[in-house]
C-alpha cells in the first residue's frame, strides 16, 4: 500500500505502538500523573504542529498563541449551543482561514519580520478578542462546563498528535513536502526551478494553524473559565519554540524528545523552588544550551553514531574464520 | 568541570526534593498554590502570601490547633502557579495526589479560584475563597458545594460604590454628572454592567463612559476625556496598575472633582506610599473598619510578622478565611475532609472581619468601598457590617 519501505512500515507501527501505550496511562493514575501527562501531549501536539510548519521553511513563528486563542474560545462562546465535535472542526477551520489570510500578507517576508508579525498578531488578535466582548457582552470570562474529565482531554490530544504524525509523515511524502524540502534549502532555487513558494508555505502554515487551534478547542472544558490573557497567552508562543528547539526540528519525533524532558524538568523546578523558579530556569537554559547545543535528538544522534563506530569492529572481529 | 559541578547541582537539590516530605501525622499540612510570577505576582504578594504566613506562625506560636485531644502543628506546602490557570490545576493535583496535604488554603484572584474550584471539589476539600469577587458566586456555591465564598459579589462592590456617592450627592456635596470608566477585563465589564442601572436608578447621569484594554499603558486620553465632560464625579472600575496611571493622570492633568473613585490596587498601602497627601479623600473598592479593635491589631502584628502593611480588603478577608478554617478543623474535631465542610456550612465563627456564617455558602456581609485619610484607608459603604465613616468630598489635588 502506498508504496512504504520497510523502514517506514516498522516506523508506522512503533509510532501506532507508542501510542496505543500511552493511552493505556489513564487506567494507572487519575491524579498528577494524568495531569502532567496532559501538559506534555498538549505541548507535544502544539510543537509538533509548529514543527510541521517551522521544520522545512525555518520560519520562526510566534503566532501559536494566537491560533491556540482561538480554538480555546471558539469552545468558548459556541459551548452551550453547538455539539463539542462540531466546535473542535469549528475551530480547525477558524485556524486554518486565520493562517491562510496572516500567510497570504507575510509569507512573502522573511527572518526577523515574520517572527516579530506573528507575536504581534497574537496579541492583535486577544485585543480584538477583548474589544469584541466588551461591545457585546456584559461579561469577559466565558465558562465552559461540560462532562468531560481530565482523562477525555488526554485521549483526546493523544489522538490528535497522532494526527499531527501521520499528516507531517504524509506530507514528506507528498509533492508538497519535496517542495518544503526544496525552499528550505534555497528558496531562490525553488523559484527558479517553478515551484509556487508562496503558495507551498501557505498551505503548509493553514495546516498548523488547524491544529493548534483544534489542540486549543480541546484543552478548553479544561481551563472551565476563559479570559483573554490566559487563552492568548504569549508563554505558549515562546515555550513552543523553546522545546521544539531543545528537541531539535530536523527530524519528525524530534520535538517530542524536547517536549518531555522539558516539562518534567519545568515541574520539578517550579515544584521543588517555588520562590526562585526563574533563577533556576535560567540556569537550566544555560546549562542545556551548553551541554546539548544540537538539542536533544542531536545528542541522540551522537550517541547512535558512537555506539555503531563502538560495535563495528567488533561485528567485523565476529566475522574472522576462527 | 562545569558538568560535574551541574551534575552536583542536580543531585543536591535531587536529595533536598527527597528529604522534605519526611513527617509525622501529628501535624496538619497544608498546601497553597498561588502566584509568585506572572501578572497577579505583586497583587499576591501583598495580600496572599503574607496572610498564610501570619496565621501559620500564630498557629503555630499557641501550640497549634486541638483536634480531638490532639494538638496539631501546620506545615505548609507551597508552589507558583505562574498566574496561570492550567498550571494551578496541576499544582492542586499535586497537593491531593502526591502531597496528599490535609487542606488547601484557597488560590488567589477570581480566575484561578474559578479555574480551580472543579479539581479542589473532586477531592473533597473545603474551598474557602477570599479573594474571588464575581456574580456567580450563589452559582458556583451551588455547583460547588464545598466551596465558600466570602469577598462578595461584583453587583455588592457596584451597589456600593452608588451608595457612596449618593450619599455625597444628598449632602450636596456633588452633583449628578458622572464620568464612568472601566478595564475590559471580566471584573471590570461586571461592575460596570452592575453599575450602570444603579447609577440610573439612583438619579446619575453618565456623561462620559469609556473602557480600556487590560495592559494600557497610556491613559492620558481617558482622563481629558473625562475632563472635557466635566464630570462631578469620576469612577473607574480598574485594576491595580491601571489604578495607579489613572490617578497619576487625574493628578496631572488637574481633574478635580467631588468624587474620585478606582477600583482594585486603591487599598494597596503603596497607593498611600505613592501619592501621599494626594491620596485623602480618593475613594475606591474595598476597605476595612479601621476602628475596629480586632482590625487594629490585626493591622499591627501584620506589620510587625510580615514586615508589611497589608492591603485593606482582601488581606482582612484572606486572613479571616483561615481562621474560619482553622475554627472549623477544630468544630469538627477530625482532620475529615466532608466534616470540615460541613462545620464550615453549619458553624458560626469568630474572625477578624465580624462574626461569619455561611449557611448558602455565601458571606454577603462585606465591606464595599473605602477612603484614604491620613494613611489609613477606611470603610465608607458596607453590606451587612459597621463602617468606619461617611464619605467626605474630595479635596482639590495637591
Amino acid at each position: 500500500m502506498m508504496g512504504l519501505t520497510p523502514q517506514e512500515t516498522k516506523n508506522l507501527g512503533i509510532g501506532a505502538a507508542l501510542i496505543a501505550l500511552a493511552a493505556l496511562l489513564p487506567l494507572f493514575d487519575q491524579g498528577f500523573y494524568l495531569s502532567i501527562s496532559v501538559n506534555i501531549v498538549l505541548y507535544a501536539a502544539l510543537c509538533t504542529a509548529w514543527a510541521l510548519f517551522s521544520g522545512p521553511t525555518h520560519y520562526v513563528s510566534l503566532a501559536t498563541a494566537a491560533f491556540y486563542g482561538l480554538g480555546t474560545y471558539s469552545v468558548g462562546l459556541g459551548i452551550e449551543v453547538l455539539p463539542y465535535p462540531l466546535l473542535l472542526l469549528i475551530a480547525a477551520a477558524i485556524g486554518a482561514v486565520m493562517a491562510g489570510l496572516v500567510g497570504a500578507a507575510t509569507l512573502r517576508i522573511s527572518g526577523v519580520y515574520f517572527v516579530i508579525f506573528t507575536f504581534g498578531l497574537a496579541e492583535l488578535v486577544r485585543q480584538l478578542v477583548t474589544w469584541t466582548q466588551t461591545k457585546v457582552s456584559t461579561a469577559m470570562g466565558l465558562y465552559v462546563f461540560t462532562e468531560m474529565t481530565e482523562s477525555h482531554i488526554y485521549w483526546m490530544l493523544l489522538a490528535l498528535t497522532g494526527a499531527v504524525f501521520l499528516t507531517s509523515f504524509l506530507i514528506a511524502r507528498s509533492r508538497l513536502g519535496f517542495a518544503m524540502t526544496v525552499i528550505g534549502n534555497d528558496e531562490t532555487v525553488a523559484r527558479h526551478v517553478g515551484i509556487d513558494t508562496a503558495r507551498s508555505k501557505i498551505i503548509l502554515f493553514m495546516i498548523s494553524g488547524a491544529f493548534i487551534a483544534m489542540a486549543g478547542a480541546i484543552t478548553a472544558p479544561r481551563y472551565i473559565y476563559i479570559e483573554p490573557p490566559s487563552a492568548f497567552n504569549p508563554m505558549i508562543s515562546f515555550l513552543v519554540v523553546i522545546m521544539a528547539l531543545l528537541g531539535g526540528t530536523r527530524r519528525l519525533w524530534g520535538p517530542l524528545v524536547g517536549v518531555i524532558p522539558f516539562t518534567i524538568v519545568m515541574d520539578f523546578i517550579s515544584s521543588n523552588f517555588p520562590n526562585h523558579t526563574m533563577i533556576v530556569v535560567g540556569l537550566a537554559f544555560l546549562a542545556i544550551v551548553y551541554l546539548i547545543p544540537h538539542g536533544v535528538t542531536g545528542l541522540l544522534e551522537k550517541v547512535q553514531a558512537r555506539w555503531k563506530q563502538r560495535s563495528a569492529p567488533a561485528a567485523v572481529a565476529k566475522e574472522k574464520p576462527a | 568541570m562545569l558538568r560535574r559541578t551541574f551534575i552536583a547541582l542536580a543531585a543536591s537539590a535531587a536529595a533536598i526534593a527527597a528529604a522534605a516530605p519526611a513527617f509525622a501525622q501529628d501535624v496538619i499540612r497544608l498546601g497553597a498554590s498561588a502566584p509568585k510570577s506572572g501578572p497577579l505576582a505583586g497583587g499576591a504578594a501583598v495580600t496572599h502570601w503574607p496572610n498564610i504566613q501570619l496565621w501559620m506562625k500564630e498557629v503555630n506560636d499557641a501550640g497549634g490547633l486541638k483536634v480531638g485531644d490532639k494538638q496539631m502543628k501546620l506545615e505548609l506546602v507551597e508552589y507558583d502557579d505562574k498566574t496561570n490557570g492550567e498550571e494551578a490545576i496541576k499544582n492542586i493535583q499535586r497537593l491531593a495526589t502526591v502531597d496528599k496535604v490535609d487542606f488547601i488554603v484557597t488560590p488567589y484572584s477570581t480566575g484561578l479560584n474559578i479555574a480551580t474550584a472543579p479539581i479542589i471539589a473532586r477531592y473533597g476539600y473545603p474551598h474557602i475563597t477570599t479573594s474571588a469577587a464575581t456574580d456567580g458566586v450563589a452559582e458556583f456555591a451551588k455547583r460547588w458545594p464545598n466551596s465558600f465564598w466570602m469577598l462578595g459579589t461584583s453587583s455588592q462592590l457596584a451597589a456600593g460604590a452608588v451608595q457612596a456617592l449618593t450619599k455625597l450627592k444628598e449632602k450636596g456635596e456633588i452633583g449628578n454628572k458622572v464620568a464612568l470608566v472601566n478595564v475590559a477585563d471580566a471584573f471590570g465589564l461586571e461592575l460596570v454592567g452592575a453599575a450602570k442601572p444603579a447609577l440610573a436608578a439612583a438619579g446619575f447621569e453618565i456623561v462620559y463612559e469609556s473602557s480600556y484594554p487590560l495592559g494600557t499603558q497610556d491613559l492620558a486620553p481617558v482622563i481629558s476625556g473625562a475632563k472635557a465632560a466635566a464630570p462631578d464625579a469620576f469612577v473607574a472600575f480598574s485594576y491595580p496598575g491601571d489604578t495607579f496611571a489613572l490617578t497619576e493622570q487625574a493628578q496631572v492633568q488637574g481633574l478635580n472633582v467631588g468624587a474620585f473613585y478606582t477600583g482594585v490596587g486603591t487599598a494597596f498601602p503603596a497607593f498611600a506610599g505613592r501619592f501621599k497627601e494626594a491620596a485623602n479623600g480618593v475613594l475606591g473598592i474595598g476597605g476595612v473598619n479601621s476602628e475596629d479593635e480586632k482590625i487594629k491589631a490585626y493591622l499591627a502584628k501584620h506589620q510587625e510578622v510580615t514586615g508589611a502593611t497589608p492591603d485593606f480588603w482582601a488581606s482582612a478577608t484572606t486572613y479571616a478565611g483561615l481562621q474560619v478554617l482553622g475554627q472549623a478543623i477544630e468544630k469538627a474535631g477530625t482532620l475529615d475532609k466532608a466534616a470540615v465542610v460541613d462545620a464550615i456550612r453549619t458553624g458560626t465563627f469568630q474572625t477578624i472581619i465580624g462574626e461569619i456564617s455561611m449557611p448558602e455558602n455565601v458571606n454577603r456581609n462585606v465591606w464595599t468601598v473605602g477612603q484614604w485619610e491620613n494613611g489609613i484607608f477606611k470603610a465608607v459603604a458596607a453590606d451587612g457590617l459597621p463602617v468606619a465613616g461617611d464619605p467626605v468630598k474630595k479635596p482639590a489635588w495637591q
